[in-house]
């Protein structure tokens, strides 16, 4: 078992902490366990990957530490803290997660401006309409987009809302659910490139879901590859640069990534 | 800013077609707007519209409109044929003029759709969208008991009701929507099971919302549109339910002018003097095919899937 | 053997709404001869529009007029509705992106791979069998007997896209259009799907319109590529040299996929340039 105690910078605190998580689906005869004995460990303000195919249980873990996911066992803790499974209200201004498709994680009838400050009533934040003015601003979108609706927008834009949305509560975590499989591939940059300059800027952890390599190498320091509920390997960007991964699988997924060879 | 934009798109259609909106004020009437535009592309919808418009508007102005008194009596002028002695549309067994009791009928059609239309819809979103969303025997409970409801036919069921709290029109009407809720509440529970896997629930409880909060505030708008359906198709449906009930003599009591009611006491001279149940069946023909077109345009209209393309 | 397969001139694909009409294809003009072309496009490019319309399969209220849609010498544009039935599947194929959507949920699976030979070639039922599992082995199906008896449902979707290949594929068809075929796949699935088409090509000859999003894809599995923009072809180049593409919006998408190899601080960002949509379509003739 590949551990990524080695990789981890030793002076950071530890953000997000992960051992032997299980997760299970169905119930009886059905169980099924989509994520088997997965321990992770994630900086304070690194960027850790978690790459995989459909099925991996890639998404799972991000599920189950954001709390949308509630049958598991094993630990996970946030800055130290073990936490249960029921969430309390500050755990959400904690860890915020932005999901795979823009066109299905906005509500279809809520005006970007609902979207926006209705976390903010929740959480009793002050000065609404200027901290949803200012969101705007920092994804990129402006003031001009606060009271349309999600229909009126582009993936790449919605995206963005999305983003905004998940910034709103100043999260110190956030969890990336394959944020740009469903754009295009101009768009998958500028996304990328907001969410670089958002890390940057507020000194954010990010953990990122992808099946993508080429987009895990460059968001990520480390990267944990997946594969039937499993970890089979830890390493850190710079052996993936160099093509250098210990498992056949790992090698097997960097091969597909640079095209098609005709004698494999 | 906003002087520069109004101007530029002519007035106030500029103001209603915005992009941009400026204000959550705005926004709502850009989205008004394109509703009602779109209403008016549907020329089978549009119709059903003016339709119910007209019949609000007859309800409102019945003094006006109704030539007679709808329920005095002149025995010397009983059972006259539509146009004769300013009788538009001939007089009852009463001697009652028929087009003064339709007009004021209209107001208890119109007040039977409006309890029913604001009380069943209502109570059957609640139940299956919290049953669906809650799910567990929280669902199991609420649903074996929606199953009760739908198991007997409407009409016997109301029916079985009236009788047992009394005939007259207010407990025709809570006869009615208690029979009318079950539907609803099923179309909101299957809603609710694919809304509530979705992300923008996810990303909302997430942030820490509560289960009302999400219910009232994220499920029911998407369930409004296909319950709006059901519940304008359903008013026909109701329409006839109520004036079954007065046909029956358990809705509206005699004297007053209820359509289903003026049907009934019309039926024995159906084949000599037609118009006297034809007349109230007519009006309950034309508001029920109003309902009904305007529920299949909205169909149309609110469709979801069509407006996100 | 460059005799082209497919010839297809100043070809429009337009939807008539009651406010206006969208352009999804623009006057583009290609060929295709027995080889593998790659057409490359984000979406809303008409990438998707360009199969789609050679074999009729635009829904309404689209409309599509070309001034040539030659297929091996017959003209496909004054086909009866009928005759351009036996020539889907018969002749010219279409493989989708989503296998789910394109199998018929409540037939056993080998039925209807079997209706697709027997409704072409008049084969007896076993026969049709036995050339359906012949071809689900083909397709790399361990178990071929059992899927073949098996529901759409009960098949996962890799399985599933390979049953359509397998579909397409079993009229012998010459000329096969994959519609991100492989884009829901996992790898080891995906690169034995190509592995089939490509032996088909080189093999049988058959001519191939691979449609993808995936530029390093199809820069690695195909002879040529046209990219599509805006509902028209903005390039077209030999597959190999796409790396050393010209035009500023092929250059821009190459520039904004992030690389394993070269880790740069900012993803370029691709600026685009109205006059790239005024701009006359590109031929892409063998």
């Amino acid at each position: 078992m590949p551990s990524s105690e080695n990789t981890m910078p030793k002076d950071m605190p530890i953000a997000l902490n992960i051992q032997n998580l299980n997760v299970y689906f169905g119930e009886g005869h059905e169980k099924f366990r989509a994520v088997k004995d997965v321990s992770i460990s994630v900086a304070a303000g690194g960027s850790y990957g978690l790459v995989g195919e459909s099925g991996s249980g890639k998404s799972t873990v991000l599920r189950a530490v954001s709390g949308l996911v509630t049958n598991w066992d094993g630990t996970i803790a946030v800055n130290g803290e073990t936490i249960s499974k029921k969430r309390e209200m500050s755990y959400c201004r904690t860890i915020q997660m932005v999901f795979q498709d823009p066109y299905a994680s906005l509500h279809p009838r809520h005006s970007i401006d609902r979207t926006l400050s209705e976390p903010l009533r929740l959480h009793k934040f002050d000065n609404i309409d200027d901290r949803v003015n200012q969101a705007l601003v920092d994804v990129g979108l402006g003031t001009s987009f606060r009271f349309r609706y999600p229909h009126q927008l582009s993936g790449g834009q919605r995206q963005r809302v999305a983003i905004a949305r998940a910034l709103m509560l100043e999260p110190e975590i956030l969890l990336l659910d394959e944020p740009t499989s469903a754009l295009d591939v101009s768009v998958q940059a500028e996304i990328l490139n907001l969410l670089s300059d958002i890390r940057k800027k507020r000194q954010l952890t990010y953990i990122l879901v992808t099946h993508d390599l080429a987009v895990v190498a460059h968001m990520c320091d480390e990267i944990a590859v997946m594969s039937h509920g499993e970890i089979v390997e830890v390493m850190d960007v710079q052996t993936m640069r160099d093509s250098k991964p210990q498992h056949e699988y790992t090698r097997e997924l960097l091969e597909a990534s640079e095209g098609y060879q005709a004698e494999a | 800013m906003s002087i520069d934009t109004l101007s530029d798109d002519q007035g106030i259609k500029g103001w209603l077609t915005s992009e941009s909106p400026e204000s959550r004020f705005h926004a709502q009437m850009v989205q008004l707007y394109a509703g009602w535009q779109s209403l008016v592309a549907n020329r089978l919808a549009f119709l059903g519209f003016m339709i119910i418009v007209l019949l609000v508007l007859v309800a409102i102005f019945a003094p006006l409109l109704a030539t007679h008194d709808p329920s005095l009596q002149d025995l010397k002028a009983t059972l006259l044929p539509p146009f004769t002695d300013g009788h538009i549309l001939g007089t009852d067994d009463s001697g009652r003029d028929i087009w003064s009791r339709i007009i004021y009928g209209s107001r208890i059609t119109l007040f039977i759709v409006a309890l029913v239309a604001f009380t069943a819809p209502v109570f059957g979103l609640l139940v299956g969208t919290v049953s669906g969303y809650l799910g567990g025997w929280v669902d199991t409970v609420l649903m074996r008991i929606t199953d009760i409801f739908l198991a007997f036919p409407r009409l016997v069921l109301a029916l079985a009701f009236v009788s047992a709290l009394g005939a007259g029109i207010e407990n025709a009407i809570l006869a009615i929507s208690l029979t009318a809720w079950p539907p609803y509440a099923r179309i909101a529970r299957a809603e609710t099971l694919t809304i509530r896997n979705s992300d923008y629930i996810a990303a909302i409880q997430l942030q820490g919302a509560g289960r009302l909060r999400i219910i009232l505030g994220h499920i029911w708008p998407m369930c409004m549109s296909s319950l709006i359906v059901r519940v304008t198709l359903d008013m026909a449906g109701i329409i006839l339910t109520a004036a079954g009930l007065g046909f029956l003599g358990l809705g509206a009591q005699p004297p007053s002018p209820e359509w289903g009611a003026m049907i009934s006491s019309g039926r024995q001279f159906i084949h000599d003097h037609w118009w006297i149940a034809t007349m109230p069946g007519l009006a309950i023909f034309i508001v029920s095919l109003g309902f009904n077109l305007l529920g299949d345009g909205l169909r149309d209209i609110l469709d979801p899937k069509k407006a996100q393309s | 053997m460059n005799k082209p397969l497919l010839e297809v001139e100043d070809l429009w694909v337009r939807f008539a709404s009651k406010k206006r009409v969208v352009e999804a294809v623009r006057g583009i003009s290609f060929s295709v001869g027995r080889e593998r072309v790659g057409i490359v496009g984000e979406s809303g490019s008409g990438k998707s529009m360009t199969g789609r319309s050679i074999l009729r399969l635009v829904r309404h209220p689209g409309q599509v007029d070309a001034k040539k849609i030659h297929f091996d010498g017959q003209d496909l544009q004054a086909l009866s509705e009928k005759e351009m039935r036996d020539v889907r599947g018969h002749k010219i194929s279409l493989v989708m992106q989503d296998p789910k959507f394109s199998l018929n949920p409540v037939m056993k699976v080998g039925d209807q791979i079997s209706e697709a030979y027997r409704v072409h070639t008049n084969a007896s039922k076993a026969e049709a069998r036995s050339r359906s599992i012949e071809m689900l082995n083909a397709v790399q199906i361990r178990n071929p007997e059992r899927v073949y008896d098996s529901y759409p449902h009960e098949v996962s979707g890799g399985m599933g896209q390979r049953i359509m290949i397998a579909m397409m594929l079993i009229p012998e068809p010459d000329l096969l259009i994959a519609d991100e075929p492989t884009s829901a796949l996992d790898v080891t699935v995906q690169r034995r799907v190509l592995q089939i088409m490509d032996k088909l090509v080189q093999e049988r000859g058959m001519g191939l319109i691979f449609i993808s999003h995936d530029l390093n894809l199809v820069a690695s599995f195909c002879d040529r590529v046209i990219i599509m923009y805006g509902g028209r072809i903005v390039e077209t180049c030999r597959a190999d040299e796409l790396q050393n593409a010209k035009h500023p919006y092929t250059r821009g998408l190459l520039n904004a996929l992030p690389d394993i190899h070269q880790p740069k601080d900012q993803l370029s960002v691709l600026e685009r340039d109205p006059k790239w949509i005024e701009d006359p379509s590109v031929d892409a003739f063998l």
